[in-house]
């Protein structure tokens, strides 16, 4: 059984941290992704499994240790990023907690998310939490930008202090099948994180089919990624089921082929508490409880705490509760 | 603390859906429910009741009336009188009707849900999010051909008083996929529910009386055995329809035989569930848990024989394995299990005992590791390798949660391991080639194929079996077909229509040459001799001998159903070259026409004048189902899922043809040319008192490039050529023209195999009268319809 403290620590991880493998071309081409049946099996993992009373607070809960906290906007500040660091070490009240029966588990989230400039505040803000950052880069969302350019941005990040860096994939590679070149492209983002953690965002609504979805998981594993993530939030279409569970099968299949466990990110437009179980329920059936904590599952999400607290009021009182009851990020 | 336990665990817990709007229901009725019988909830005239139980606890849930003898009688009356204001009411009344139905199956979509759920054991996910929404759009669908029978189905008249017989596994669904037609094409109905799961159809009689459906027009009338056996014998039924075991239904056909009631046979099932290497592995496993771990296994199109290409076998085994492991048994009102109960402890038991037998016989069982809850009738999901073709669970419906597996090497083996089955309800097969999957979709033999998709059900999509899974479609419009009939077969004679019109003085023999002729049988392209070594004297009217043709025997026809096995090239043509083919025997008749005109005027006494209409009147036949070879091309039907729906009519395959007696040649062409346009191979047997026209038929046929082995003729004893063909296991159809008692003698034997049959019960056409000697319902009984699912979107 898994203890609390390792819940909420992403930096000890209890498995051997991803080294790649060889590229391989032939494992990209046997990959096979039928729309239609898994938008069959998207639809129906909810209906699969109901998650109910003490079980939905639970697992909500577990939920937020496994959020990273996300600012990304154009407008952030040093203000704006302390409070959603302050959220990130309080992200429900108090008394809420102590009703739950949780006042004793140091309940934060996996980390906070922002941009490279705002390393810095942020890790003022957190200092003493243990809660790391991570940093968007390599000319995050569209990383239309040179790879030297990328490099010097995760080697700026990592030295400012960032503990995870969340990279974005050049999608061009992708849509041109060039899997060679993105397997290189991500070992060389991955050799300048180091000890940082790796995410590679593959810009899924920008992918155009599920199969270029599945192999670019594949590829992007290859070159060492310790996360794949499905979106920036900046596409029109982001974190979606159907992508979801390609992205988690090629995990599956990659843990199978190679032995090493890699964790999936699902980020944009999970706002509500529903969906936060719909992708629980995901990776507790297509991986198992190994993927259910924070160093092998993030919730890529700004508005979704905001949602579950109120769900967590809800179960506490019967009534339902007002988003103005609870501290704003 | 459970919280914080709950929280580091993350295990699932309950999701009950509370039954206590069906407990308050079931209160309300005093736990026991009469019969619904002429708009009135009526009392057994057996004073007997039975008890329906949980089957996922055990607990008693109601009393339920055992309707008997008198109690059908009642209730068919009751359908009998209704009909013909049922009939009055009109399309428009009537679709006004079945919207109200679908309606109230909305409104009290999750009273159904959970009461369905209670009385079967299958979970509430199932009834909530997919039997009672299909059953919802069952009557709207069909409110819409309500609407449209007049208009588009003019031809067509209602058949009249309907009994239904249906199933445990989806009882309120089967009960719409029987109700919402028949209502629709103005029948009247007595439906009986399964003993083991009755209570949705009571609820529905309530909803019936809540949309003011005029008394009569549906009575449901629950019971066991008996009750349907009442049902199908009462006289004054005019079709059965029935869903059910393959034993049963062959009871059923032998029971109505000769009846002349209409019958559509619904019926068990080994459906292949085929995987090639190419497929998407990961979405594989979850069709196979569509497939096999969908309502426990007892479905009749359950994908229960897994085929699987021998290079990932073991891969797929293993990811199956995996699979099994997470899936959850339990209480069908838990929200979060995937298989509920299973629905008797007679069930039950029939499933434990094939699976010891399983074992028995070399099998390799394998079970997930954790153990079913007891207080109900659980069985945990199965899956058997090391299967071959001969084990008994290879052949056998289990109807339960059992897979079986075996392994093939190539494309061809796949379709001989999917079609090496008695039955042929439905097959999946799993590919990322379309050329591949639109290559093997019409090499197997099942009425449904699901392309990479399985157990997908719609009303607009025709569902039904080939071979031992019955016949008739339920949805769409060929469903529509099973409760109509055409209004110009009510013009159908009882006695023949032509008597020989030239007096005995004028003979008419002269224009033969006297030659002596030897007239063999006509088998695989070649003239044969009869393997008795006998012939038969031919004579005309006036008893004056004027020809000997050869005695055909059981092995004739024996030989000439290989011959047409053989022929399968026939059935692979485009229908544009069996036009051309048949348009040439028209040429190749046209340039022989004064002789065949002579040769009818010989065996029949008929006029010139009338015996050259006969031989014209041929010659156009031909070109109507030349012209028809390629045009009878089925549709893509309207299906609520992503996909292509395609109803394709194929032929039966190897048919019997018994010609009428009366109109040699036309007669012949016009019971014969139809099947063979549609690419079935025939046997035919001509006219036994007057098969000439069709034995001078032989060099015609040799001179037009028909195939050899697509049709063939043997001459001989009717009764007892058709007996043979009957009892024929590898004779797919078989039309019969002749007697009343040879036509109840015909669908008692095909009853053995569940051949098509197509008889006339003693009554004649007038084969020069175009509405009753050619037209549609000539294909239609000539085909089936294969409903082909294609789920698109890369």
């Amino acid at each position: 059984m898994t203890s609390t403290s390792q819940i909420n620590t992403a930096a000890k991880l209890k498995h051997l941290r991803n080294e790649g493998m060889p590229f391989d071309l032939s494992l990209v081409k046997g990959i096979r992704i039928n729309r239609s049946a898994v938008e069959r099996r998207a639809a129906t993992l909810g209906q699969r499994r109901s998650i109910k009373k003490e079980w939905q607070a639970a697992w909500l809960l577990r939920a937020i240790a496994c959020m990273d906290l996300t600012t990304l906007a154009g407008d952030d500040t040093p203000g704006n990023v302390h409070r959603l660091c302050a959220k990130a070490r309080q992200p429900v009240r108090t008394d809420l907690l102590k009703e739950l029966g949780m006042d004793e588990v140091n309940l934060n989230v996996a980390a906070v998310c922002v941009y490279h400039n705002l390393i810095k505040p942020a890790l003022e803000a957190l200092e003493g939490s243990n809660i790391p950052i991570a940093a968007v880069s390599t000319g995050f969302p569209a990383g239309q930008i040179t790879v030297l350019q990328k490099i010097k941005e995760i080697e700026a990040s990592v030295r400012a202090g960032a503990k995870e860096i969340d990279i974005v994939i050049s999608r061009a590679h992708v849509l041109t099948g060039n899997w060679k070149a993105l397997f290189e492209e991500v070992t060389l983002f991955r050799k300048a994180c180091g000890d940082a953690h790796m995410k590679s965002i593959l810009e899924t609504g920008e992918l155009s089919t599920l199969t270029n979805t599945a192999k670019a998981s594949y590829v992007c594993m290859m070159a060492g990624s310790d996360f794949i993530k499905t979106s920036t939030g900046k596409a029109t279409v982001n974190a979606t089921l159907p992508v979801s569970l390609v992205m988690v099968r090629a995990i599956r299949e990659f843990h199978e082929a190679t032995g090493f466990k890699v964790g999936f990110k699902p980020a944009g437009g999970i706002q509500k508490a529903k969906q936060a179980l719909d992708w629980l329920i995901l990776m507790k059936e297509e991986l198992g409880d190994d993927w259910l904590s924070p160093d092998l599952f993030r919730f890529g999400a700004s508005s979704l705490l905001a949602d579950i607290e109120r769900q967590l009021e809800h179960f506490i009182t019967g009534r339902y509760s007002a988003s103005y009851r609870h501290p704003m990020a | 603390m459970k919280i914080k336990n709950i929280y580091k665990s993350m295990e699932y817990g309950p999701a009950p859906e509370s039954p206590s709007a069906a407990y308050d229901w079931l209160a309300k009725h005093d736990k026991k429910f009469s019969l619904f019988i002429d708009g009135k909830w009526q009392a057994p005239g057996t004073g007997k009741y039975f008890d329906t139980i949980n089957p996922s606890d055990k607990t008693f849930l109601s009393k339920v009336a055992n309707g008997g003898k008198k109690d059908v009688d009642k209730a068919v009356a009751a359908a009998r009188k209704a009909l013909p204001a049922w009939v009055r009411a009109g399309a428009h009344t009537r679709a006004r009707y079945l919207y109200a139905l679908a309606r109230q199956v909305q409104k009290h979509s999750r009273l159904f849900a959970v009461l369905e759920s209670l009385d079967n054991g299958k979970p509430i996910r199932e009834t909530r999010d997919i039997d009672i929404p299909l059953v919802a759009r069952h009557f709207y669908h069909h409110a819409g051909w309500a609407q449209l029978r007049d208009t588009d189905l003019k031809e067509y008249k209602e058949v009249g008083v309907i009994g239904q017989i249906i199933p445990w596994n989806f009882p309120l669904l089967m009960l719409s996929w029987k109700i919402a037609p028949a209502l629709a094409m103005g029948n009247t109905i007595i439906l009986k529910p399964a003993e083991f799961t009755s209570l949705t159809a009571l609820l529905f009689a309530e909803i019936c009386e809540q949309v003011g459906l005029p008394a009569g027009v549906v009575n449901i009338v629950t019971g066991a055995g008996e009750t349907g056996a009442a049902l199908v014998n009462h006289p004054d039924v005019d079709k059965i329809a029935f869903t059910g075991s393959t034993d049963v239904g062959r009871i059923i056909r032998r029971a109505t035989a000769g009846t002349g009631k209409k019958l559509s046979l619904e019926l068990g099932g080994k459906s292949p569930f085929i995987v090639f290497e190419d497929a998407d592995i990961d979405s594989v496993v979850e069709g196979v848990v569509d497939a096999i771990w969908f309502n426990q296994g007892q479905v009749c199109c359950a994908g229960s024989r897994l085929l699987v290409q021998e290079g990932i076998a073991e891969k797929l085994y293993k990811k199956i394995k995996a699979r099994m492991e997470k899936l959850v048994v339990g209480n069908s009102l838990d929200k979060g299990v995937d298989i509920g109960a299973i629905v008797a402890p007679v069930q039950l038991a029939a499933i434990e005992k094939l699976v010891k037998k399983g074992v028995e016989e070399g099998g390799a069982m394998w079970q997930p590791s954790w153990a079913c809850p007891t207080d109900g009738y659980f069985y945990p999901p199965t899956l058997f390798t090391d299967i071959s073709p001969s084990s008994t669970i290879a052949q056998i419906e289990i109807f339960g949660p059992v897979l079986v597996a075996m392994t093939f090497r190539t494309h061809p083996e796949a379709v001989k391991l999917a079609n090496n089955t008695r039955y042929g309800l439905a097959s999946s097969l799993w590919t990322e080639n379309i050329n591949l999957a639109l290559d093997i979709a019409p090499k197997i033999k099942a009425g449904t194929v699901w392309i990479n998709c399985t157990n997908v059900f719609d009303a607009a999509s025709g569902f039904g079996g080939y071979r031992e899974s019955g016949f008739g479609r339920e949805g769409g419009k060929e469903g529509l077909m099973e409760y109509v009939k055409l209004k110009a077969d009510d013009k159908l004679a009882t006695s023949p229509l032509r008597t020989s019109i030239i007096s005995k003085k004028k003979k008419t023999a002269i224009l033969i040459p006297e030659i002596d002729r030897t007239i063999k049988l006509f088998i695989g392209g070649k003239q044969a001799r009869p393997d008795s070594g006998y012939s038969t004297k031919i004579t005309d009217p006036f008893g004056n001998q004027i020809a000997e043709v050869g005695a055909g025997n059981r092995k004739d026809v024996r030989n000439a159903v290989e011959a047409a096995h053989t022929a399968e090239g026939w059935a692979n043509l485009t229908g544009h070259a069996r036009a051309q083919i048949l348009f040439y025997l028209a040429e190749n008749l046209f340039v022989r026409k004064e002789e065949f005109a002579a040769r009818i005027m010989q065996q029949t006494a008929m006029s010139q004048k009338d015996a050259e209409q006969d031989v014209n009147l041929s010659i156009e036949r031909i070109y109507h189902y030349a012209a028809l070879a390629d045009k009878y091309d089925g549709n893509v039907h309207h299906t609520t899922v992503r996909n292509v729906t395609l109803a394709m009519p194929e032929p039966l395959g190897v048919m019997g043809v018994v010609c009428p007696e009366h109109s040699p040649l036309l007669g012949f062409i016009s019971t014969v040319i139809p099947p063979l346009s549609m690419g079935n191979r025939i046997v035919a047997i001509p006219s036994q008192t007057s098969p000439l026209s069709a034995t001078d038929l032989y060099q015609v046929l040799e001179t037009s490039d028909v195939p050899a082995g697509a049709l063939n003729i043997i001459t001989g004893k009717k009764e007892e050529l058709s007996a043979v063909l009957a009892n024929h296991d590898d004779v797919d159809g078989l039309w019969y023209f002749g007697s009343r008692d040879g036509s109840k003698a015909v669908e008692i034997a095909a009853a053995s195999n569940m051949k098509r049959t197509w008889v006339n019960y003693g009554k004649f056409r007038n084969w020069q009268d175009s509405s009753q000697g050619e037209g549609e319902q000539f294909l239609r009984n000539a085909t089936q319809i294969k409903n082909i699912w294609i789920p698109y979107g890369e």
